[in-house]
């Protein structure tokens, strides 16, 4: 059976979800390989032959997390010359995204983005599905030349572990001095929320203009719910709440189980970010709110009423 | 050569360098969009993007083009010249970005293009960018991704094929002393990141507020020079282009259902105690 790679995401060995959810979607197609990295591949080993990485192979460069995207894209470049994998899953976040694209360049292959399914095909090659144009379109694609690279979003899929030997086997590639040319030279680590991470959430809870900037009881019915916080572009622009937690096209796409917008009237360009959630909620004043086109349930009323109840009740029901 | 000059021979060496530092040469790559506002949607016979419908600047890359005025603007001198890849009625995107204040425009069109993905754009763009700067680019600026195929792919494409370094999602630009550094936002932390030029750089719709362009702008954009290049005169061979020549295939699309709206409470005093009821109900608690 050919192997399948799978670009790990991780922070000094910490995984991310969606290595574990590209993992589950690899062996679909395949043997997983976990590609890793950088340095911490021990800790995350484990992890990687849980959810059935038979090889993990290790590229231990110290540097590389100091610079953009171009180092994995030549390991992975020169991993593809080594054992010809039937595809790369790549976690589709903006770095991912990147590698990826300059990966398609190295090794002549096709390259498909955002995919939010992957499966074999008829011919037994990756298939992909992609919401495209705000959510109103679903594409079916495929990679016609070379090796399939496949972005996968995370939430695409549910983990399932199916444990396999996650043999180490540390790979000699060369990270040319090219690839070192962009240097992260300085890091301010954001103030720890507690809350879980935008995009790898299962709720999200966000607001917009609606909030008049006081985020407290989005936040508060959040925590009650184990979500994270997101904004809309209006409620960003208003210097209300920092740009990485934004939803939306220039912001983060997600696509959790659950949706909540409050204070949000839903523009094309908010949609865009969140459409594809399983479940959405909105609570809106203004009950022609193009957002409530979109909803499960809506309440038309006052977030400053309405979340704050609602915030007490949840805490009922968990006890 | 002046008195100061003859006693001082190292002054008007220095002061020519200073000049060329200071001197910017900006390209700026630009996409032609379908209007998000109006209907988008394929064309049933190759499955590709249909174009017919209004289109315009995308809305992205008029931060890129700000952020290029800016810092030629800031350095005193220098020309910020705007690329395009798409049918003719891209030239529209041209057009605003002249009228923004671009010194001057590219527009590569050939029937060939037509279906062409990220792979074959950043091929055609790069052929572009080369011919505009003659082999030596200096500073490349694009938008973070275009408001229609969304991949957010082709800055990165271009920049390895240029062999350049990438320095992307800026939300803050700072060019001097031979390189580039940015300040971008994270997931977890801000970071500053630093290239020696020359460099491509993305940028963020939180790097400027783009100008809207002025009665005089748009009087002066009309007297400004737009090459148009075919292919053939970036050397790319039609083959390599195209639908036919895609790396990737759309095998099939549909039209999403439009989500039925779901159940709608007016808040009664209740609607915080309803909005968790739900959440009961569908398991989420």
């Amino acid at each position: 059976m050919a192997e399948v790679l799978v670009l790990a995401d991780h922070a000094g060995g910490r995984l991310r979800k969606a290595t574990a959810e590209l993992l589950t979607l690899a062996r679909r197609l395949g043997e997983p390989s976990a590609v890793h990295v950088g340095p911490g591949a021990d800790t995350a080993q484990k992890t990687y032959a849980k959810y059935g990485a038979h090889k993990v192979y290790v590229v231990d460069d110290a540097d590389a997390g100091s610079y953009l995207v171009a180092p994995q894209a030549e390991v992975l470049a020169q991993l593809i010359e080594k054992v010809s994998p039937a595809a790369v899953l790549i976690p589709s976040n903006a770095a991912g995204k990147e590698i990826a694209a300059r990966l398609a360049i190295k090794s002549g292959s096709g390259l498909i983005t955002d995919a939010v399914d992957v499966r074999a095909g008829d011919d037994g090659a990756p298939e992909t599905t992609q919401s495209v144009f705000a959510g109103s379109y679903t594409v079916t694609a495929k990679v016609t030349t070379g090796t399939p690279i496949i972005c996968v979003k995370p939430n695409s899929a549910a983990i399932e572990a199916s444990p396999e030997a996650g043999a180490v086997e540390s790979v000699d590639v060369t990270i040319s001095d090219a690839a070192k040319a962009a240097k992260i030279t300085d890091a301010q680590p954001k103030k720890a929320t507690g809350r879980p991470e935008l995009t790898e959430a299962a709720i999200v809870v966000s607001g917009g203009r609606g909030t008049g900037g006081d985020f407290s009881p989005v936040e508060e019915f959040a925590d009650s719910l184990g979500a994270a916080v997101g904004a809309s572009r209006a409620a960003v622009d208003a210097g209300w709440y920092p740009h990485s937690n934004q939803v939306g096209q220039t912001g983060k796409q997600v696509s959790p189980q659950l949706y909540v917008a409050a204070g949000i009237s839903g523009a094309i360009q908010h949609r865009a970010g969140m459409q594809t959630s399983k479940t959405i909620v909105a609570v809106n004043k203004d009950e022609e709110a193009p957002i409530f086109e979109l909803v499960d349930f809506g309440v038309v009323g006052d977030l400053f009423s309405v979340l704050p109840q609602a915030t007490a009740e949840v805490k009922k029901r968990k006890g | 050569m002046d008195a100061d000059a003859r006693r001082e021979p190292w002054r008007e060496t220095t002061d020519r360098r200073k000049e060329d530092e200071a001197r910017m040469n900006i390209v700026v790559c630009v996409k032609y969009v379908p209007d998000a506002q109006s209907e988008r949607t394929f064309q049933e016979s190759d499955n590709t993007v249909d174009r017919a419908v209004d289109g315009l600047l995308s809305e992205l890359d008029e931060y890129a083009v700000e952020e290029a005025l800016k810092i030629v603007e800031a350095a005193g001198e220098g020309e910020v010249t705007v690329v395009t890849v798409g049918p003719g009625a891209a030239a529209d995107a041209l057009k605003k970005a002249l009228q923004m204040g671009a010194d001057k425009g590219v527009h590569v069109q050939d029937e060939a293009l037509h279906g062409s993905d990220a792979v074959a754009t950043s091929l055609v763009l790069a052929k572009a960018v080369e011919k505009a700067t003659d082999g030596s680019p200096e500073l490349v600026l694009t938008g973070m991704s275009s408001t229609d195929g969304v991949m957010g792919v082709v800055p990165a494409m271009l920049a390895e094929r240029l062999g350049l370094p990438q320095v992307t999602y800026a939300s803050e630009l700072t060019v001097g002393d031979g390189k580039v550094t940015i300040r971008r936002d994270g997931d977890t932390a801000s970071e500053t990141i630093e290239a020696s030029l020359p460099a491509l750089v993305s940028v963020t719709d939180q790097i400027n507020e783009p100008r809207y362009p002025s009665f005089k702008g748009i009087m002066a954009a009309k007297k400004k020079p737009v090459e148009a290049w075919s292919l053939a005169d970036l050397g790319v061979d039609a083959g390599d282009v195209g639908l036919d020549a895609a790396w990737t295939a759309v095998v099939s699309f549909a039209k999403r259902p439009p989500r039925e709206q779901g159940q709608l409470v007016t808040d009664e005093g209740d609607g915080g105690t309803k909005l968790a009821e739900f959440l009961s109900a569908q398991k989420f608690l």
